[in-house]
């Protein structure tokens, strides 16, 4: 905001919430800044491992970080959220190959 | 195109700026000429977003214009006409709510009879000289009350002794005292402690006490002797401040581990805040002074009316420029209850029950009934659990489901509602035979406090952002010790 200035904690929580929705198209679990966004499966479940380690940190998560947006469906449980890549769309990760800068390539997969 | 129009705001001035008090979300923005300009001019008439930038192109360029209304839309200080934003929801609070203070009763009997007293004057709900409730707490139900107090409060719990004259029941405070410290070490959590007094009974053991256990005190104290003379009297008449004055510098002088403060009642035939609190800081040396309205039905002579609000407000604002000024020059001033809206203001509160009664405040009488608060202590109406038995939590929810903002239709126009939520429960049943009312008697000194409160944020978010900044550090403290 240019022409309004946040003075109290809530104007400055409004201003980040707007500046979440407009930024705020797909975000990764891990990036900041976080947003206001819940991923479904993992809140749910409260597996160890996928947002923070046993320790709070992330240096033990089961899955690197980055990798978080499509490859857990792979290591771990994650299937309901991703397409089929066996059956109807092979090549959907064709456009990422390292997760970590390309996951925007990602697309949605429409059934056919 | 649709025509914008203004939404739910109060708009003010400080330090020849402009802002902008958002309801119901309670933000605070500083808003620059051009932003300026468009409240303006949206606030003339609905007109569409063409109709703004032509209007304003000689002295803005059309993309700041743009740009200003954009970001007025998305704080949601101006809307489309005929889309409203839609009611804010109804949530109740989550249970079980921790429960963070706790008021004890623990003597319902007072040695003075001061005859504005909302607890033995012609407003009491509870009859304590005929009704079945016990005069003075025993020892085994304050302890039951602290076990109370342990189990429903997180970490940190807050125990205030109250009374009648509290200090009438003091070996059980003592007492009391010495048990909680030792259960909440034994819980692992902490437990501070403050009362109200008279100051009557004020002598150098109690003290003693009150100073080496770090015992927050607040003294009920009217003024300048011909002030607190008027009302706070004995059973036979004779006043109270000569008896009092020299208790009070006894403790002032000894008891140095908390800030000690004066809570004043102001009525009708007292109303001079200024000289009241110049007695009671420059006279006395009270950190802080407090001013509250009496709490009354009309009909009574001390009542404050109309014209006395007007002029109660005009000395409020006195008051709160002063602070400001000290404030601004890093000053210490004590008008408590600018500090306390201050801080509400600089949080962005939006209030959905007037205070933390019923929620995470609950009074306790003296034979061990939990009640939304101390002014309900022992009333069957009011009463929300006991002690032994807990929280009864339907009654809980219910009281929660009635007094919600959301119930209270006649607020839903007013601006100051984050704030205020239809003020005290206690004052609108003493008013309206219900807690369930807002109190609409004095909604137009609420809103003129409320403006003045946010002149004098507005301006020191100008001039001293460090001392707003405090609010944040003493929140962040009390985080870190949660």
């Amino acid at each position: 905001m240019t022409h309004l200035k946040a003075v109290n904690r809530k104007a400055n929580r409004v201003t980040d919430y707007v500046r979440g929705e407009k930024d705020g198209d797909v975000v990764a679990l891990q990036q900041q800044p976080a947003q206001p966004h819940i991923p479904l499966g993992c809140s749910l479940a409260f597996s160890p491992g996928w947002e923070a380690d046993s320790t709070g940190g992330t240096a033990g998560l089961c899955q690197p970080v980055e990798r978080d947006l499509f490859d857990c469906h792979l290591g771990c449980f994650w299937p309901a959220h991703v397409p089929d890549q066996l059956n109807h769309a092979p090549s959907w990760t064709s456009q990422c190959a390292a997760a970590q800068k390309d996951w925007r390539k990602l697309d949605l997969v429409f059934p056919g | 195109m649709i025509a914008l129009a203004l939404r739910e705001f109060h708009q003010f001035q400080a330090s020849g700026r402009q802002f902008l008090y958002l309801v119901p979300s309670a933000a605070v923005f500083e808003l620059d000429p051009v932003a300026g300009a468009v409240i303006r001019l949206v606030g003339e008439s609905p007109r569409t977003e063409d109709a703004v930038v032509a209007a304003l192109a000689d002295r803005f360029p059309a993309p700041a214009v743009q740009a200003v209304i954009e970001e007025l839309r998305d704080v949601r200080a101006i809307g489309y006409e005929q889309q409203p934003d839609p009611d804010s929801p109804k949530f109740l609070p989550m249970m079980p709510f921790p429960l963070s203070t706790m008021v004890l009763n623990v003597t319902n009997q007072c040695n003075l009879a001061c005859t504005y007293c909302y607890e033995y004057g012609e407003d009491k709900i509870v009859d304590t000289e005929n009704g079945k409730q016990s005069k003075f707490m025993t020892e085994a139900t304050a302890r039951d009350s602290v076990e109370f107090l342990l189990k429903e409060a997180g970490n940190i719990a807050h125990m205030t002794f109250f009374g009648g004259e509290t200090l009438l029941n003091f070996p059980v405070l003592k007492s009391t005292v010495a048990y909680a410290r030792r259960r909440a070490a034994e819980v692992g959590k902490s437990v501070d402690f403050s009362l109200t007094t008279n100051a009557t009974l004020l002598q150098p053991d109690i003290i003693d006490f009150l100073a080496d256990n770090e015992i927050g005190v607040t003294i009920s104290m009217d003024g300048p002797k011909e002030m607190q003379n008027k009302f706070r009297v004995f059973h036979n008449g004779a006043g109270s401040y000569d008896m009092i004055a020299p208790k009070i510098k006894a403790l002032l002088r000894r008891h140095r581990s908390r800030p000690i403060g004066a809570r004043v009642t102001l009525t009708s035939e007292t109303l001079d805040v200024t000289r009241i609190y110049r007695h009671l800081t420059e006279e006395f040396g009270f950190w802080e002074v407090g001013f509250a309205p009496v709490t009354t039905s009309p009909n009574q002579q001390y009542a404050i009316g109309d014209s006395g609000f007007d002029r109660m407000l005009g000395q409020f604002r006195e008051l709160a420029f002063e602070f400001q000024e000290h404030v601004a020059a890093n000053k210490h001033h004590g008008f408590s209850n600018i500090k306390d809206t201050l801080e509400e203001i600089h949080k962005g509160v939006s209030k959905a029950y007037p205070c933390g009664a019923g929620l995470g405040l609950m009074g306790v009488s003296t034979d061990g009934d939990v009640a939304v608060c101390h002014r309900f202590a022992g009333s069957d109406t009011h009463k929300l659990g006991t002690v032994k038995d807990g929280i009864n939590r339907e009654t809980q929810k219910e009281f929660l489901e009635h007094h919600h903002i959301a119930d209270k239709t006649d607020c839903h126009t007013c601006w100051a509602r984050p704030l205020c939520a239809g003020g005290c429960y206690h004052e609108a049943h003493v008013r309206y035979g219900t807690t369930r009312r807002p109190n609409l008697h004095y909604c137009e000194w609420i809103r003129g406090w409320t403006d003045t409160c946010l002149q004098v944020y507005g301006d020191l978010s100008v001039r001293n952002p460090d001392f707003l900044a405090r609010f944040d550090r003493v929140e962040a403290k009390a985080e870190a010790v949660l």
